[in-house]
């Protein structure tokens, strides 16, 4: 089934109150930064000794007590000495002053280094972590000061040992989204093959960790031209599409980051259908109906991390021209999906609201040209739970209203299905919204079901349909629509 | 929202598409004023339309989201040795155990003991130590792999190669896996030659492809702090 590393996290000491308050927090400065295109967040990786974690406060050490730690640990006799020293220093890297004082003092990221690339094994280790805690640093200064170790970080995703290579794969992410001159070091240094061969790891740690890069390394402003189409002519597409096919062996953490990887790639529309031709649309369509499965099954936390990039991706997908030009086989046609998607909109509905536009996107994206998807709305009868969504949000509204006009622009027999059944009740209630994109899109579909629909005119007649009709008839937008239903339901 | 319960069968069911119901459509549907025009839309990078998803996303990469409780992963065992002929390293963690044995017991050349960190480093050094073959053939063609994976660059010396990764990848003048051979003769097995580059000072007539390793530690060096000179390169055990 489905499995789940537990994440690495220390227990935390405040209340259930400030942490809502600090959610709310990041939340309102990550809209801020996606506003500005300065989307970027660290991964840390911090294996707390759990008799410690408890309030464990930071030590600031100045250079001098850094200084200390770095000579014993290069030069002390005893190895568990130096070990001790190398910890101590990670500590104290986990504060930002610590780090200032680190970066200030001469030598320190060679001595770092030297000790990175030592034959002690657990030197090695400790001394991974201390870049590991430089590379988190929000300080540019302080992240970018870790250069010089990433051609041994990327030497080392090809050995063997999973835990420092998982940690190795953690700080180059972060120094990824650092800056574009930390990425112009990168390529050339091979960071693209240097994954494509870490791809192959059967460690589950490792994939996710390597997943994590990646997804870095593709949200890049600069991806589109400089770093997506070397990815796309490695062989880590078809790898990627491989973690993400459903089956006992699928797990979250590492489908959650290849997920947001192919999103990444397909909506940055660079060579869409090469992932075609490599099956993604049957994997994704697939995956999309083990995770309404899952939904069903458990109370999973996170399961709508996967189903947003899973989502986007087929949306866009669809769209390709390439589409049509694959197999049967290739193509998106079950209608099981139908059936996995109303099974996940109800899963938003209750869990994440806000991902219900996403998920009604793909379902206008199916049934938009495809009689065959609109006359599965039909005969599995999802219609009345659609028009459940209507009251959620003026966004979700008209996404609801775009769907069912797909399927009643396709003409009487699809309009007779529609009919009668809640449709007409829901439509006169939508005209009573004030937002202008609401209304309009009702009146869409009424002109639809005017002209397809006989005794549609009568019945909105009967139910004071010209009343609701009436108060638009001032709106800019909306007046030439109001008008012209008028005038059909007043002359037939 | 309350779905057919027939929904959830249908989702366990057999895969396959509905027969459509047969289309028709009216040329006035969709004519001015109206618009309504069935079609596929698609979303860029940067659309606001992501807004709450991205979000989502990265709350999670910054751990808000799921509190899952810090687990004890690392547990502790009776202490154990390496069973390595001739290393004694005692652990009481399979983790620590594990990073200790693929750093130094992986990848080690048969020949003269020194371990790499990965397979691939250990094979281009097996050929350009421990292979008369490849000496010869280096007299006559390029035979100096890039260490880059996924470059199929090939050089004359190794100093060329250097070059390379210097100029072309942007690696460090003095890259631990990198020091070349200090060439006296053909390769032969045998113990490691614990030669400390930096003893030996000044340059070295340029034989058969090395011996420019020791110009290039000196000139790239920075001063450092007194407290810094340490040769750390010199227990041997990464080069190639």
């Amino acid at each position: 089934m489905w499995s789940r590393r537990q994440r690495r996290l220390r227990p935390l000491s405040c209340g259930v109150e400030e942490l809502r308050c600090r959610r709310r927090e990041r939340e309102a400065a990550l809209r801020k930064a996606r506003r500005e295109q300065q989307l970027v967040s660290k991964r840390l990786l911090r294996d707390e000794d759990p008799e410690k974690a408890e309030g464990y406060v930071a030590v600031i050490l100045g250079e001098a007590e850094i200084q200390q730690f770095l000579r014993l640990a290069q030069r002390g006799t005893e190895e568990k000495e130096r070990e001790k020293a190398l910890v101590s220093l990670r500590r104290g890297l986990q504060h930002p002053e610590t780090q200032q004082a680190f970066i200030r003092l001469e030598g320190s990221i060679r001595t770092l280094v030297g000790l990175l690339t030592s034959n002690q094994a657990l030197l090695q280790l400790e001394a991974a972590r201390c870049l590991h805690e430089l590379s988190h640093s929000e300080q540019s200064t302080v992240a970018e000061a870790c250069l010089p170790a990433t051609s041994y970080l990327l030497t080392y995703l090809s050995g063997h040992s999973s835990d420092f290579i998982e940690l190795c794969l953690y700080t180059l992410g972060n120094l990824i989204v650092e800056s574009e001159a930390v990425r112009r070091q990168l390529l050339p240094q091979g960071i693209v093959p240097a994954l494509a061969a870490c791809i192959q790891s059967p460690h589950l740690t490792v994939l996710e960790a390597l997943g994590y890069a990646l997804s870095q390394l593709l949200q890049a402003k600069e991806a589109p031209e400089k770093i997506i189409p070397s990815v796309l002519g490695s062989p880590l597409p078809q790898h990627m599409l491989q973690l993400l096919q459903p089956g006992p062996k699928l797990n979250l953490g590492v489908a959650v980051e290849f997920a947001w990887c192919l999103h990444y790639i397909i909506c940055s529309q660079v060579n869409n259908a090469l992932l075609i031709t490599h099956g993604a649309l049957s994997t994704l369509g697939l995956l999309l109906l083990d995770l309404a499965g899952a939904v069903q099954r458990t109370e999973d936390a996170g399961l709508e991390l996967l189903a947003c990039p899973v989502l986007r991706c087929l949306s866009n997908l669809l769209t390709e021209a390439a589409v049509e030009a694959v197999g049967e086989q290739m193509q998106l046609r079950d209608e099981r999906v139908v059936a996995a998607l109303f099974i996940l909109l109800q899963f938003f509905l209750q869990k994440q609201p806000s991902l219900l536009p996403e998920g009604l996107w793909l379902l206008n994206n199916l049934t938009a040209n495809s009689p065959s998807f609109c006359t599965s709305l039909l005969s599995l009868d999802l219609i009345e739970p659609l028009l459940q969504l209507l009251s959620v949000s003026n966004v979700v509204s008209v996404l609801v209203l775009t769907v069912v006009c797909n399927i009643a622009e396709k003409g009487p027999a699809y309009c007779q299905r529609l009919w009668p059944g809640p449709l007409l009740p829901s439509l006169l209630d939508t005209l009573a919204f004030s937002d202008t994109e609401v209304v309009g899109q009702s009146l869409e579909l009424l002109q639809l079901l005017f002209l397809y629909q006989p005794g549609a005119v009568q019945a909105f007649l009967q139910q004071s349909g010209l009343q609701a009709l009436q108060r638009h008839e001032e709106v800019a937008q909306l007046q030439d629509r109001v008008r012209a239903l008028q005038q059909t339901a007043q002359h037939g | 929202m309350q779905l057919p319960p027939a929904l959830h069968a249908r989702l366990a069911g057999a895969p396959g598409e509905a027969e459509p119901l047969p289309v028709e459509r009216d040329p006035a549907a969709g004519t001015t004023p109206f618009r309504f025009a069935a079609r596929q839309v698609r979303f860029p990078r940067e659309h606001e339309f992501f807004e709450d998803g991205d979000v989502q996303r990265h709350l999670y990469l910054q751990d808000v989201l799921t509190q899952v409780a810090g687990d004890p992963e690392r547990p502790r065992v009776p202490e154990f040795t390496c069973q390595v002929a001739g290393c004694c390293q005692v652990f009481d963690a399979l983790e620590d155990f594990e990073h200790h044995y693929h750093t130094l017991h992986r990848n080690v050349c048969s020949f003269c003991k020194r371990a790499f960190p990965s397979g691939h480093l250990l094979d281009t050094h097996i050929l350009e130590w421990h292979d008369s073959l490849f000496q010869i053939l280096a007299e006559r063609q390029d035979m100096y792999q890039c260490l880059v994976e996924g470059c199929t660059e090939k050089f004359r010396t190794s100093r060329d190669r250097k070059e390379h990764l210097v100029t072309r990848h942007l690696y460090p003048a003095d890259f631990r896996f990198d020091k070349p051979r200090k060439s006296k003769g053909p390769a032969t097995p045998g113990p490691a030659v614990q030669v400390s580059a930096e003893a030996l000072g000044g340059d070295q007539v340029p034989s058969e492809g090395d011996a420019m390793e020791v110009c290039f530690e000196h000139t790239e060096l920075p001063p450092e702090p007194s407290g810094e000179r340490r040769t750390y390169g010199h227990r041997c055990i990464t080069r190639i």
